[in-house]
């Protein structure tokens, strides 16, 4: 074996992309692996070691490189990452600052006072466990196991949700449905018979028609769609950007169609109008592949484009030669589902309308449309049963959402406030990674489920608003510090990647796996986690699909052999859909069978009334949700949001760009602090834009306190999708308090 | 040998990941940034056009601020690339007067900073790290005077333009439009 100083000098190679690349520089690898017996804990002597991103859900492969002193120093992209093709996103590169933000939460925290108030004393992780488990077996005794739940939007969340099904509840929420992509879920499987998911299937690299419905790619950075965005844009493909705001794409769009905000619907109508009475649809795609189109042609003849003038101020000849475009790029086409689809309560029709187009297009399962992705198989090892729950808070929706495929974390939250008819209550949260005060819109109705509990523990590495609220925090460390599950991600290619600990962890925080199987133990459910460590339990998974702990370390990523189908249909291939028609449903039979319209209708929403606006929110590429915001990285790049307002707006209100002003919604709530005005022409003179996730009241994080304004605060009014509970949260409005001064609060 | 970038406005979506990819790979301090974004936005709504540019020291053929520097720390290296030699840097800041690009800035140690082209990757045959992180590729980097290298390529096939021509610096950075 070579000397350690003979490593770090050939490694400091790695710099140049040369480290673990050729046979020498591996056995070195190898010999350090294998003669470092507790190579479970992880080769610290790497220059980089492999992990996923935690930074958002795309969850990029990639590697920690560490300076001469063993400090992280950068995280680049792993070249054999097809969900990063070795470009992260400047969040990823960011990541860094998740590590080094010197107000992450250090130590487990027991309240000490009500809830909302930050009182907590230091507590020991066994004081934690303690406190935690004496209360759920309490719940469990009063109420049933039934009676907690689990609210999750990150990786360690799989070993909590692990530990709350042994417990004997299956309420497991993440707020990325129906707060996100439920309505998209639920339409693409009412239509195709299969969702999307994540990374969507989207095969914008070789699209030669990417359209865009509110989608604005690039400030959403989702690295691998915006990637192919890019490589789309450079091989001549056009861009359709629907969208009330000139989003960043829109600028690089050959139409953007400055859309009326909530009349999306009547636009999709219009095409489908012109699409089919052009006679300009896949004749043969659809004869073959779906069910209904002779209902949905008489459907549709109402929605002519000069009746969706009317509607959308999109004018008809511009609806027709978009619709053209889009068929002159058939099969290459594809109307993005978009992600982030809950907006008006109506969001599962107007997805079904866009699986519909797309289905007359002939683009799903075909080259530039949609592919078929697949994901790779890793056993798991064999556990004693689950306990059977038997009930859960769908018992407390009086037969609601039948049509969700996931737990609705809004459904969660109002199981949890007790109604005079309900004879079911949820009593006691886990929540893992989520910041319900900012991800749960109505934020009166989330405190006021919290203060009806019984028990709630947060887990989280900082302290976000959420847990003010907790009666336990329990901090991670980061995922820099950590291993996790494997990231198993669908794909052209099915492949999986490793996350496994930089560095020790900082503070006294700990991974997700050891809290909840310390957590297991005080409930005497240990049996479900035989595995003594996580590195075990990986190995082991890895070793029954042909690897190791000990290769991934050393690749990172793998990717695995296709298994089922191809990536496209093949000409005339039959294909049997998962329908109740085996078709695809232009005509869906499952929403009819619910008792909802079977194709999609326009339904007008409410608008603005004088001296208000449609409070529009997005994302902005350097920040992942309210998650990023203290990172001193990217606070660096935006340290708070602004309201966008166009220049004739900001005349009637005497604003300029630079200004502080407050907001103040439908139902008289006043945004907590101030916010900066952007006079700007890229917004419509109805509406104001923000970036969602900023506005922090919690004064523990002190780079981001009070900078901006929390758009959740402000979203009050919720359009609830009655098809799968889908939360709608663009149907609030604002008006400018140029009366209250800064100082004020 | 004449190093050059060439950045596609097309493709920029104005991320910023350059930014943070040069900061944590040179050591950037927090607050400081040696590469930058810029939003130009022209028109009255509907009628908007909008270009994004992820910009940073030209490397003057021609610069102003190797000229004013009184003790020779802001010099020419491999490339053409403009340097700072931060030992011989008294930070008198005259350099940063003199640049029309607004590149340079003086480090919390007290010397002057910028862009260095990333040499120390470049001479390893790596990309600069800002060209290598970019997830749109929105940027292409190499060497004028090799026909075969992908920035002159880029810059044969495409319009182009650089900023403040009439300055007379020559600078090496190519904006594609």
């Amino acid at each position: 074996m070579k000397s350690r100083r003979e490593f770090l000098k050939i490694s400091s190679l790695s710099a140049a992309g040369l480290i673990f690349g050729g046979g020498i520089l591996d056995s070195i690898a190898n010999n350090l692996v294998n003669n470092n017996k507790s190579f479970f804990k992880g080769p610290y002597d790497f220059t980089r070691t492999p992990t996923y991103c935690e930074v958002c859900f795309w969850k990029c492969a990639g590697w920690v490189y560490k300076d001469e002193n063993g400090k992280i120093k950068k995280i680049i992209g792993n070249d054999l990452d097809p969900n990063c093709n070795g470009r992260f996103c400047p969040r990823g590169t960011g990541g860094v600052g998740m590590y080094y933000d010197e107000d992450r939460l250090k130590t487990p925290l027991i309240r000490t006072e009500e809830r909302g108030k930050q009182t907590f004393r230091e507590a020991s992780w066994d004081e934690a466990f303690e406190y935690i488990a004496s209360k759920m077996k309490q719940i469990k005794k009063e109420y049933g196991p039934e009676s907690t739940a689990l609210f999750t939007h990150g990786s360690g969340g799989k070993y909590f949700g692990k530990l709350l099904k042994a417990f004997g509840s299956n309420n497991i929420a993440a707020p990325s449905y129906a707060q996100c992509r439920g309505p998209r879920e639920v339409a693409f499987i009412s239509t195709f018979g299969q969702g999307i998911n994540s990374p969507e299937n989207t095969d914008i690299r070789d699209t030669k028609c990417l359209v865009l419905i509110g989608s604005h790619l690039g400030e959403n950075m989702h690295n691998g769609q915006v990637q192919e965005m890019s490589d789309a844009i450079d091989k001549g493909a056009n861009i359709i950007t629907v969208d009330p705001r000139f989003s960043t794409v829109a600028g690089k769009s050959k139409h953007w169609l400055p859309i009326k905000p909530a009349t999306d619907n009547a636009l999709l109508l219009a095409w489908m109008n012109v699409i089919i009475n052009e006679g300009l649809y896949d004749k043969e795609y659809v004869e073959k592949y779906t069910f209904g189109f002779d209902q949905l042609k008489d459907h549709v003849q109402r929605y002519t484009p000069e009746w969706a003038y009317g509607v959308t101020t999109i004018e008809p000849q511009q609806i027709r030669e978009t619709a053209r475009e889009m068929a002159n790029a058939a099969p290459a086409v594809i109307v993005h589902p978009g992600r982030h689809v809950t907006w008006y309560g109506d969001d599962t029709q107007r997805l079904r309308a866009v699986a519909i187009l797309n289905a007359l297009l002939g683009s799903w399962g075909r080259r530039g449309g949609f592919y078929n992705p697949e994901k790779a198989e890793v056993p798991h090892y064999k556990l004693p049963a689950f306990p059977k729950p038997k009930k859960n808070w769908r018992d407390a929706m009086d037969g609601k959402y039948n049509l969700a495929d996931l737990a609705l974390a809004s459904g969660v939250c109002d199981a949890s406030i007790p109604g005079p008819d309900m004879d079911y209550a949820i009593k006691g949260w886990i929540v893992n990674g989520t910041n319900l005060i900012n991800t749960l819109p109505n934020q009166k109705k989330t405190i006021q489920a919290i203060q009806e509990l019984d028990l709630i523990a947060v887990v989280d590495t900082m302290p976000m608003e959420i847990t003010g609220y907790a009666d336990v925090v329990l901090p991670e460390c980061t995922y820099l510090e950590r291993y996790d599950a494997l990231r198993i991600s669908q794909g052209r290619e099915p492949s999986i990647a490793l996350r496994m600990p930089a560095v020790d962890p900082l503070y006294n925080t700990k991974p997700a796996y050891w809290m909840a199987r310390e957590l297991a133990k005080k409930l005497d459910l240990q049996d479900y986690f035989p595995f003594e460590t996580i590195e075990e339990e990986i190995d082991w998974e890895l070793k029954q699909v042909g690897t190791s702990l000990e290769e991934m370390q050393r690749v990172g990523v793998k990717k695995l052999e296709r298994e089922f189908d191809d990536l496209y249909f093949a000409d005339g291939e039959d294909v049997e859909f998962n329908t109740n028609t085996g078709k695809i449903e232009l005509y869906s039979t499952a929403l009819e069978e619910e008792g909802f319209d079977p194709m999609p209708v326009y339904t007008p929403h409410p608008e603005p009334e004088e001296g208000f606006y449609r409070l529009i929110y997005g994302r902005a590429p350097m920040h992942t949700f309210s998650r990023t915001a203290n990172n001193p990285n990217l606070t660096d790049l935006m340290d708070e949001n602004t309201c966008w307002v166009n220049p004739k707006v900001a005349k009637e209100w005497d604003l300029s760009s630079g200004q502080y002003v407050f907001l103040e919604n439908q139902d008289g709530v006043i945004s907590e602090f101030p916010i900066k005005v952007r006079v700007t022409e890229r917004i419509r003179f109805d509406s104001i834009y923000m970036v969602h996730g900023f506005g922090h009241a919690d004064k523990r994080m002190k780079r981001c306190f009070g900078k901006g304004v929390s758009d959740t605060q402000l979203i009050t009014n919720v359009m609830t999708d009655p098809i799968m509970g889908g939360t709608g949260m663009r149907g609030n409005f604002v008006t400018f308090r140029t009366d209250i001064k800064k100082s004020e609060v | 040998m004449r190093y050059a970038m060439a950045i596609d406005t097309k493709k920029c979506v104005g991320c910023s990941d350059c930014v943070v990819a040069c900061q944590t790979e040179n050591d950037v301090p927090i607050g400081y940034c040696r590469d930058w974004v810029v939003e130009v936005m022209d028109g009255t709504y509907p009628q908007l056009e909008m270009e994004l540019r992820s910009e940073r020291c030209n490397h003057c053929e021609n610069s102003p601020c190797v000229r004013c520097c009184p003790t020779g720390a802001s010099h020419y290296s491999e490339g053409g690339t403009v340097l700072v030699s931060k030992n011989e840097c008294i930070g008198c800041s005259a350099c940063i007067t003199s640049c029309p690009y607004d590149a340079r800035f003086v480090h919390p140690e007290g010397y002057v900073d910028k862009c260095t082209f990333c040499l120390h990757r470049v001479k390893k045959g790596m990309q600069p790290a800002c060209v290598a992180v970019c997830p749109t590729k929105c940027m292409y980097f190499g060497d004028l005077d090799d026909p075969r290298s992908e920035v002159s390529q880029i810059l044969k096939k495409r319009k182009y333009k650089t900023l403040i021509p009439e300055a007379g610096t020559k600078p090496h950075l190519y904006f594609l439009i």
